[in-house]
């Protein structure tokens, strides 16, 4: 079934014209993903990818009835297209931007409260659900169509245990890319929450890292709720404390967020985290048999 | 973005939050000057980014401008080692002197962003002067934590429940909402990451005020604000993280001799933990980031090369959008130019990845290439020891 997005989700792509939206739309559109449309100020009637450009998110969603929008759009303008395009009403934002600026976000965040958009990102790779659509940055020809679903907080890496998932035979129902900062439309708990619902998917793959508490959140909602079998992976061991690990979201600040307390959390609900990033795929093969 | 003591104070100034009376100076001899024009006891304070500046011998007592002189003199220049500094110290440049205030008590204030509830929170305890973490840990029922709803921003009620918090005298409870709101004015408007006070002072005069200022701010942010940039102090940075940031390039310099690139923060780090999973140490974390072009590797070669600890590297692509046969032609040409010693083990991902590992193999030059994870970390870490 997947979760969020299939080959039927209208998707529109804000910063279309820019050199970003159009390489990633062009590669949706390979892949299979129902473009409809785009959104950039000031190119409002042009076409691009063979769509059709719009000014505003509003005028899109009366032209083409966009079920989803991801967006292209430069980290200090982003909250504002995230906004503009929740209060157009689009159902599903995703926003692959790296380094917006956190107070941004957390005035997103109480924008998004009273909404009906679900937000996605930012700083993330974006969603797929192999053999239908994807939303984002992923390169399509390491997934496969199954019953493992993707959780992320993390691009590449999660690349590497998607590509060691395709190579034990073992497909993907959908990938959510969680993104790597310190505030997130999604979390892990968010993310588990869809999964437990979706009878495509029987088992998941969880990518954490150090910083925050989210896996610690999914940890408890795991340990009470989540019947599925879960492996999971926590990046950043070897991280020292104090430091932003390239991810604005990857800190280890005031003794708080490190990777050992993840994974111990995380072993005391039932997770099977790995030691090693290489052991993912087979350990999930092991589980699901 | 760190920023000193002094400027911290200096914003605090500007924002009408009270700070002590004070100027930074570089020498022993302003040192004098500022004390006797303070004609009071004043208290020399070394200007490093880091905590812990008493214990480790920066923070001194002058009772006259000559003393001011003497301590100032021993202060600057000096290699300052504290908890927060690592081993190897940092070097004074400066030193704010400073009225020395008759303190009657010693409280902490503090605003973050809370990731959980996405939104400024107000931190507070009456146990001020000491660790807030030692605090948060054996006495959590000492710290007040206010929360500030974004949709309205610091209300003065929110203010209020603070200041009462701190069982302060009642003449002083206006003085500190105030300065509660002139703080989260100043978080909001130059985007900070944390500001904290510790310790907050009421003075045996009737004071409130600031006796120490740290702010940190929002790298993602810092480019709107140009007058906060000015406030960089290069020198306080790990030089090898500075020339990497100019090239657009994520690196952490660590203690160990197994050098790695890698495209992707996650990537990156998973790939240290794997190093040392494997009975080695990551000298490094670097993000080449998605880009991977010849230019960007040669720049992260030279920076992975330029850590004398470094014996063997260790490069993990991932190719997506990125080509690897474009990365190994990158290495290639970078190790050519370079012309490096130290034993490289490559592992290529993805797209073109074979084709890469071709390029690789077909060089002449000293490459391993390992067909997977595990085998990359094992060989790197075997190559480390053995140069």
């Amino acid at each position: 079934m997947s979760i969020l997005l299939d080959d039927k989700t209208r998707v529109i792509v804000q910063g279309i014209t820019g050199s970003e939206g159009q390489f990633h739309s062009k590669q949706m559109i390979e892949y299979g993903t129902n473009v409809v449309g785009g959104v950039t100020p000031g190119k409002g009637g042009q076409t691009c990818n063979d769509v059709p450009v719009f000014n505003t998110v509003q005028e899109a969603v009366k032209e083409v009835q966009p079920d989803a929008t991801v967006i292209f759009v430069p980290p200090l303008f982003a909250a504002d297209a995230i906004m503009e395009a929740a209060d157009a009403g689009v159902k599903l934002v995703v926003c692959i931007s790296e380094g917006i600026p956190t107070l941004d976000m957390v005035k997103v965040w109480t924008f998004l409260k009273d909404k009906n958009s679900r937000l996605v990102g930012p700083n993330c790779p974006g969603i797929i659900s192999p053999g239908k659509a994807k939303m984002g940055i992923m390169p399509g020809f390491i997934h496969k169509q199954g019953k493992v679903g993707v959780l992320s907080r993390s691009g590449t890496l999660t690349y590497e245990a998607v590509d060691q998932l395709t190579r034990e035979g073992l497909g993907q129902s959908t990938c959510i890319g969680l993104g790597g900062d310190p505030i997130t439309g999604t979390r892990f708990i968010d993310g588990l929450k869809l999964f437990k619902d979706d009878p495509q998917t029987e088992g998941v793959v969880l990518i954490g890292e150090i910083g925050g508490s989210d896996e610690e959140i999914a940890a408890e909602y795991i340990k009470k709720e989540f019947n599925k079998p879960v492996v999971g992976f926590i990046a950043g061991r070897t991280a020292p404390p104090g430091k932003r690990m390239g991810h604005a979201g990857a800190i280890i600040a005031g003794g708080k967020g490190t990777a050992d307390a993840k994974i111990e959390t995380l072993r005391n609900a039932g997770v099977t985290v790995v030691d090693s990033p290489a052991d993912i795929g087979s350990t999930m093969k092991k589980l699901l048999g | 973005m760190k920023i000193h003591e002094y400027q911290a104070k200096a914003l605090f100034r500007s924002y009408n939050i009270p700070v002590p009376e004070g100027r930074n100076v570089k020498t022993p001899e302003e040192a004098a000057d500022v004390a006797a024009e303070l004609s009071k006891r004043v208290v020399v304070k070394a200007q490093i980014h880091a905590g812990g500046r008493g214990k480790g011998g920066g923070i001194k007592l002058a009772s006259t401008p000559e003393e001011a002189k003497e301590n100032a003199q021993k202060i600057i220049g000096m290699n300052l080692i504290t908890h927060q500094t690592g081993p190897e110290g940092k070097e004074v440049h400066s030193v704010l002197i400073e009225e020395a205030l008759d303190v009657k008590d010693e409280l902490y204030l503090g605003m973050v962003v809370d990731r959980q509830r996405s939104c400024v929170t107000v931190i507070a305890s009456t146990e001020g002067g000491m660790e807030i973490e030692k605090v948060a840990s054996e006495t959590p029922e000492k710290i007040v934590t206010v929360p500030v709803d974004p949709a309205v921003g610091m209300q003065a009620y929110m203010a209020r429940k603070v200041a009462y918090s701190l069982q302060l005298p009642k003449e002083l409870i206006r003085a500190c909402t105030k300065l509660i709101a002139n703080m989260y004015k100043l978080f909001t408007e130059k985007d900070a990451s944390l500001a904290e006070v510790n310790p907050l002072v009421v003075t045996n005069d009737g004071r409130l005020l600031a006796a120490d200022a740290k702010i940190n701010f929002d790298d993602n942010a810092v480019p709107k604000h140009p007058e906060i940039a000015e406030l960089r102090d290069i020198s306080e940075e790990e030089p090898t993280e500075v020339e990497a940031s100019r090239y657009s390039l994520s690196y952490v310099k660590l203690d160990g001799n197994v050098g790695c690139m890698v495209n992707g923060a996650g990537l990156a780090m998973a790939t240290m933990d794997i190093i040392q999973l494997h009975g080695g140490m990551p000298a490094n974390f670097l993000d080449v980031g998605g880009g991977a072009s010849p230019e960007r590797v040669e720049n992260a070669f030279r920076i992975l090369l330029s850590d004398k600890n470094v014996k063997a590297v260790l490069i993990n692509i991932f190719g997506g959008i990125v080509r690897c046969d474009r990365v190994a032609n990158g290495v290639v040409s970078a190790a050519k130019k370079l012309d490096i010693k130290v034993p490289i083990v490559v592992r290529l991902s993805g797209t073109n990845s074979e084709l890469g590992g071709e390029i690789l193999e077909k060089s002449g030059l000293k490459f391993s290439v390992a067909a997977t994870l595990k085998e990359a970390a094992e060989m790197a870490v075997k190559a480390a020891v053995s140069t």
